[in-house]
């Protein structure tokens, strides 16, 4: 590591970071072998269902976010340009 | 009777906020940090059950009632008024601390009131002490977003006013207990607290305003409001199912806007809103696991909400600017700020080991246990969706992402011992729950920690956190706002009222054209028959006279039978 720079700068260390994410990522599902869910509603039970869920439901809110911006994102000078409010 | 007035909490915090501006130096600043702590202690001293009743009117008041569930929210506002005041040491405006003081104090005052009216009272004077709070920012834009602020709160005060007015006229009594949503009053009630709950349709007035504070305002702001209108939806409507979908439409609304923000304080805003909504839902549910749900979730959303907008603050203040796009790469120079925002976002995303985990998971768990899968689907889908809004979002584009070349240091150590001190909280509480648990409203029978909880909540967050990453390209950050329903109030408001005053003027313009010329034909008219020889000036003819006086008798007689034919029948 070159001096000044933070170890969080280096990009082999960002794919380092990555890797060992997936890893975990791959780990806490796996793990649903050795741990007994008590799920509450049949859906719950599904193998991966909290796993896919999160993630879907985070790609749905994104491009529900992304497409509600096509209409209601202005410049954020918008309230500014009335000369009442800076 | 006397004794217990002075021990007062909330009054013992607003007696504070009067004196702190008599203090300078270090008398000022030990004064900040005793006034919360003095309130504290009396809190714990004293006893459960109406301490003190007082009759006024027909009505018997009590200002200061005690129970467990005043009591830990009371607790959380003077404690988040101690470490408030702390990060607050260093602030210019003299006026901020005393004016969050009264704030605090009010808040306390509503936790701990027994009846309507005095709820009424504290609720104004938290409209009035947060009002000051923002004017203290002494920016133009805090100038106006108090003014719009301050209009939203006064339009509630007085909806609350009106209910609390219909509820004592009906009942006779003024105790503050559970009510149904079964009359105009309580309706009424319902809507003035749901206000200051920032629920649908007005709860743009939250991100509008509270932004615009200070660096050190914004943490008193996050704080009071809101949870208090969760504390008095808790004791006043618990169970009134459609708390339950406003809730779910305060999460997901919360998590777009945040999504789709700029202003690294709004976004915390947004979630505000996002925080409070699952609240909400737990109140609709209304079983005894989701109001202690919920009531913890209070708890723990205070002291994390607080150190996240501490850490965004701390950013403020040494960079002066608050729009992600301008900001980045600041955990170069600012890590101890970095770890704190850091803690403040897991806690917030509720992963294991942290507050949120211990709390928010109460609220989900009513949701299962009341077999009501669509609610607990959507819990869970928001759960998710608060890690990418405000979990990864905040601290990915506020400390790392690009790097700015900003090199700002950590704050100073008021402010660093703030966060320090509720960051541990956030840790502690989340490590050890059973503090809390047992000031809760209800007994506790619940365990967060079991193996399958903490699994499914890391998959369900860190897959969260893979789609964020994945599709960092849609959530890049644009200079740009996004239009709320203060667009109504702010343009199409005005332009309306522009619109119909243009209309007006045209309209009264045309109408006194046309009129002026009547009336100088008719003066005309006049003039003309007061010459000689015109109809005013000439003389009639008796017979004339004699007809006219006739018709005036016949139509007094006919006027005379359908008079008296009507009041006959």
């Amino acid at each position: 590591m070159s001096p000044g720079k933070h170890w969080l700068d280096q990009p082999n260390n960002i794919k380092l970071l990555w890797r060992g994410f997936l890893l975990v990522l791959a780990l806490t599902v796996v793990a649903e072998f050795a741990v007994r869910l008590h799920p509450h509603f049949e859906i719950e039970g599904l193998f991966g269902f909290h796993a896919l869920y999160g993630f879907v439901a985070c790609a749905l809110m994104i491009v529900v976010a992304k497409g509600l911006g096509l209409f209601l994102k202005r410049p954020d000078s918008f309230y500014a340009e009335d000369g009442r409010d800076e | 009777m006397s004794d217990t007035l002075i021990l007062h909490p909330a009054l013992i915090l607003i007696a504070g906020a009067l004196l702190l501006p008599l203090l300078r130096g270090t008398a000022r600043n030990v004064a900040v940090l005793l006034a919360p702590t003095l309130a504290l202690i009396a809190l714990w001293l004293m006893p459960e059950g109406r301490v003190w009743e007082v009759s006024w009117l027909d009505y018997q008041l009590a200002p200061l009632a005690v129970d467990k569930l005043s009591r830990l929210f009371s607790t959380i506002f003077a404690l988040m008024a101690f470490a408030g005041g702390l990060y607050a040491l260093r602030q210019e405006s003299r006026l901020e601390i005393p004016a969050a003081f009264l704030y605090a104090g009010a808040a306390i005052g509503v936790a701990l009131a027994g009846d309507l009216v005095t709820v009424f009272v504290f609720w104004e004077v938290m409209a009035v002490g947060s009002t000051l709070v923002l004017w203290s920012a002494n920016t133009k834009t805090a100038w106006s977003a108090s003014l719009r602020y301050a209009m939203v709160h006064l339009a509630g005060g007085v909806i609350l006013f009106a209910g609390v007015t219909g509820h004592l006229l009906a009942t006779g009594d003024a105790a503050f207990t559970r009510m149904q949503p079964d009359s105009v009053a309580h309706w009424l009630i319902l809507i003035g607290f749901l206000i200051n709950a920032g629920a649908p349709p007005i709860s743009a007035w939250l991100p509008d305003a509270y932004p615009e504070a200070s660096w050190s305002g914004t943490v008193f702001l996050s704080a009071f409001t809101t949870k208090t209108a969760v504390y008095v939806l808790i004791r006043g409507f618990p169970g009134t199912e459609i708390l339950i979908w406003i809730g779910l439409f305060m999460v997901f609304y919360g998590i777009v806007y945040a999504l789709l923000e700029n202003d690294m304080r709004r976004i915390l805003t947004y979630s505000i809103v996002n925080q409070v909504g699952f609240m909400i839902a737990g109140i609709g549910i209304g079983t005894e696991m989701a109001l202690n749900g919920a009531s913890a979730h209070a708890f723990t959303h205070i002291i994390y909400k607080a150190l996240l907008l501490m850490s965004a603050g701390a950013v403020l203040a040494a960079t002066g600017r608050r729009k992600c796009s301008e900001l980045g790469g600041l955990f170069h120079s600012m890590p101890l700020t970095t770890i704190c925002g850091i803690i403040g976002a897991l806690a917030i995303s509720s992963f294991p080991l942290t507050s949120g985990f211990i709390s928010k998971s109460m609220i989900s768990q009513a949701a299962a246990d009341g077999h009501l899968q669509t609610v607990w689907l959507l819990l869970a889908a928001a759960s998710a969706g608060v890690f990418l809004h405000a979990g990864i979002k905040f601290p990915w584009f506020v400390f790392f992402q690009k790097d700015s070349g900003l090199r700002p240091a950590d704050p100073p150590a008021s402010m660093r011992w703030a966060m320090i001190l509720f960051a541990f909280l956030c840790i502690s509480l989340g490590v050890w729950p059973e503090p809390l648990y047992a000031l809760l409203p209800y007994a506790v029978d619940y365990v967060p920690y079991t193996a399958a909880h903490v699994l499914t909540q890391l998959q369900l967050l860190l897959f969260s956190g893979l789609a964020f990453f994945v599709m960092l390209d849609y959530l890049k950050r644009t200079p740009t706002i996004t239009l709320d329903v203060d667009w109504s109030w702010r343009k199409a408001g005005p332009a309306a009222a522009r619109g119909v005053a243009a209309i007006w003027r045209r309209l009264s313009k045309a109408l006194s054209e046309f009129l002026s010329a009547k009336v100088t034909s008719i003066s005309d008219l006049v003039a003309r028959h007061r010459k000689p020889g015109g109809l005013l000036l000439r003389s009639w003819p008796t017979g004339n006279m004699a007809l006219w006086v006739m018709v005036m008798l016949l139509a007094y007689l006919v006027f005379y039978y359908v008079g008296n034919g009507n009041g006959n029948a």
